[in-house]
């Protein structure tokens, strides 16, 4: 997994509550076996004018100008702004999959939908809960200053804005020890073989039927 | 102290260690595969030379990608080739890793929300997952289910745990009795009507209350699947004589003593009186009409007899732009009346409504009618095989074809859209699924959610009616 430690980059204000993840990646596009390239389906139905089909070469397709990731001014962006419960809907690991593959680094929300929150960090994406007051001004300050960046700092978990001045946010510690180390969840786990064998033995003797092969 | 309530109960009997951060590992009893979210869960395996940790734990049936019309020609047959691969990656790695498959063609195939459940696979008192966001049907059964992502399915399979962190608790509590037409779909609606999508995130909700009580495991079913859709991962109901009817003799339920012993255990799948929530939501039942969802999302909803809103009416600025534009999308004007939404086509099916009950439920509606002239389709996708066996035997598939609706193989077909079943652009379309997110069911499609006897009902009207008025014509 990627290691998040800091980030700066250019910021795109996606002005909408509830994104869903079908909106973030089409179903059509769920279909891959990979894990990567989804990043030109990223929010497919909002960026094109036509339906994207899976494998298809999306260089030459219609693209929506009114659509924020493509306006000139917003190119590049790997810090995405957004509003209220953002990725709601599906468990699509696909959802944070294309975000990534797209260059998006962090996310800054008043809320996220649980699901979609938790596959962030399993991907190097960081998620940023911050007060919706924040968020509005934030969503002030990007559309009325062209190349608006932010710098992200995990470690100190802070947002520092242009000016200097910086905007605290909470992560949990597990969560944020393993983004800032590229930790891979498997191998941390297996580290405690012994204390899910011996929970085994226990239910085992207590709850034998949940023990029932599966054939 | 406090009594516990049903999810801390759950989560205790689960618990392998707690961390001092807060986090915490969790036993988990079932995991149930689909071909969607557990292809690059299962690369990841083999790349890291795992194998999985046990085995039996594991339940696979490919679902969201199947046709649901002729499958003769088997899993070669499916035209769409990225689909095929899919499946047939599912069967490769199931075949590889000695997992446990219901094939595209084995009768036992269909959802996985319908099929763990009418295998016993799902059990009181386990913790289930699948990557699946509606895994939270599941806790109809007092069971702990959670939807996951696809590192998660890998991180279940080499370690049969999960990382996570406890909830806290919200009681829905439904009490009284349930109109004639109003059914366990038109409760969920109008609960995330109240809460709002967002309402549930970060609690397991519990729905209890004499109405919730009343109410077949069909029908708590359909409750739980729709927790995810007021945001919250866990839906629960608390175990009673009615969930251990239905486990009773299934395939993977326990037997003998071992059943014996389950059942006592059972018992004590509650709350206790004195458990506290950190947030309790009351609901009257008899402010329960049908329900029939407007937007794009699913608390974008409304009673039938009532009307589209007018954005302008509405104070927040952000929800007011929200409803402009799901307006937009839907293709209607503020105020308009729900019956007046003419429709295109119906869908009956998905893990939210595709049992056996729900079947009866629309069949009761549709029987001695026809499908209005001005549909151009209506489907009815049962959930698995052996429902539309048990439909079949109770003759409910020609009650459907006598009124012109469409009988299909199981699959969640429409759902989706996955598989070729879709929504042409603009068209509206009846649907006893879950989610009414812009493009769910086919690009630029519009759906409405509705109970399965109200998408009865408008199959045959061409448009919205109340299901109660209808059935008395
Ligand atoms: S029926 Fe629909 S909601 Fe249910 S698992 Fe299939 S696609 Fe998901």
């Amino acid at each position: 997994m990627n290691k998040f430690t800091q980030h700066q980059g250019i910021v795109a204000p996606l002005d909408r509550a509830n994104v869903d993840t079908d909106l973030i990646i089409p179903k059509q596009f769920l279909k891959s076996i990979k894990r990567s390239g989804f990043g030109p389906n990223l929010f497919d139905e909002l960026r094109y004018l036509d339906e994207g089909q899976p494998d298809q070469d999306c260089s030459g397709r219609p693209l929506n100008p009114d659509f924020v990731l493509n306006k000139a001014r917003y190119q590049g962006t790997s810090i995405l702004l957004a509003r209220k419960n953002f990725g709601c809907g599906s468990s699509r690991e696909h959802a944070p999959w294309a975000l990534e593959d797209f260059g998006i680094r962090a996310i800054i929300a008043p809320s996220f939908a649980d699901i979609f929150y938790n596959n962030c960090f399993k991907n190097g994406l960081l998620p940023i809960v911050l007060d919706e007051a924040v968020v509005d001004q934030l969503f002030a300050e990007t559309e009325a200053s062209e190349g608006y960046q932010l710098s992200i700092d995990l470690e100190r978990q802070c947002v520092i804005k242009p000016d200097g001045s910086e905007i605290a946010f909470e992560v949990d510690a597990f969560r944020k020890h393993c983004l800032l180390n590229g930790l891979d969840d498997i191998g941390l786990t297996l580290q405690y073989a012994d204390d899910i064998r011996d929970y085994e033995t226990k239910r085992r003797a207590s709850a034998p039927w949940l023990f029932d092969t599966i054939k | 102290m406090a009594g516990k309530t049903l999810y801390d109960k759950l989560w205790q009997d689960h618990l392998v260690r707690q961390n001092e951060d807060g986090s915490a590992l969790i036993y988990i009893d079932r995991q149930l595969l689909h071909e969607v979210t557990s292809p690059q869960a299962f690369e990841g395996l083999r790349l890291a030379g795992r194998r999985p940790w046990r085995i039996d734990a594991n339940l696979a049936t490919p679902d969201h990608n199947v046709p649901t019309t002729d499958r003769s020609t088997g899993v070669d047959g499916i035209q769409d080739p990225v689909s095929r691969i899919q499946v047939k990656t599912l069967d490769e790695n199931c075949e590889s890793f000695g997992i446990t498959e219901f094939k595209m063609n084995d009768h036992r195939q269909g959802i996985v929300h319908v099929v763990g459940p009418e295998q016993g696979a799902t059990l009181p008192g386990m913790t289930v997952v699948c990557g699946d966001s509606h895994t939270s049907t599941h806790g109809a059964f007092a069971t702990l289910a959670h939807g996951i992502g696809t590192s998660e399915v890998e991180h279940v399979l080499a370690t049969q745990c999960l990382i996570t962190k406890k909830m806290k608790n919200m009681l829905v509590r439904v009490d009284g009795e349930l109109g004639t037409g109003v059914t366990a779909k038109d409760v969920v609606l109008h609960v995330i009507g109240v809460i709002g999508t967002a309402g549930g995130t970060g609690y397991a909700i519990e729905f209890g209350g004499s109405a919730i009580r009343s109410l077949s495991m069909e029908g708590r079913m359909t409750i739980c699947n729709m927790a995810i859709e007021a945001g919250a991962r866990v839906g629960l109901v608390a175990c009673d004589q009615t969930t251990i009817d239905y486990v009773r003799g299934r395939t993977y339920s326990p037997t003998g003593e071992n059943w014996d012993r389950a059942v006592e255990a059972w018992q004590d799948l509650v709350s206790d009186d004195d458990a506290e929530f950190d947030t309790v939501v009351e609901i009257a039942a008899a402010d329960i009409e049908p329900q029939v969802t407007w937007g794009t999302s699913p608390e974008m909803v409304t009673g039938v007899s009532g009307e589209v809103p007018n954005p302008a009416d509405e104070a927040d600025a952000v929800k007011r732009e929200g409803y402009t534009r799901a307006l937009q999308y839907m293709g209607l004007g503020a105020n308009q009346k729900i019956t007046d939404i003419q429709l295109d086509r119906v869908f009956i099916g998905s893990c939210t409504n595709s049992r056996i009950e729900d079947l009866r439920e629309a069949a009761a509606v549709v029987k001695g009618r026809k499908v209005a002239a001005t549909l151009k389709q209506a489907l009815v996708v049962p959930g698995s095989g052996l429902v539309k066996a048990q439909a079949e035997a109770e003759g409910l598939d020609r009650i459907f074809t006598d009124a012109g609706l469409e009988w299909r193989e199981p699959g969640c077909s429409m759902c989706l859209a996955m598989n070729p079943d879709k929504l042409g652009q603009g068209e509206h379309c009846a649907s006893t699924s879950n989610r009414n997110f812009e493009g769910r069911q086919g690009f630029g499609g519009r759906t409405h959610l509705v109970s399965p006897a109200m998408a009865a009902a408008a199959a045959i009207a061409g448009h919205f009616v109340d299901v109660r008025e209808f059935v008395k014509q």
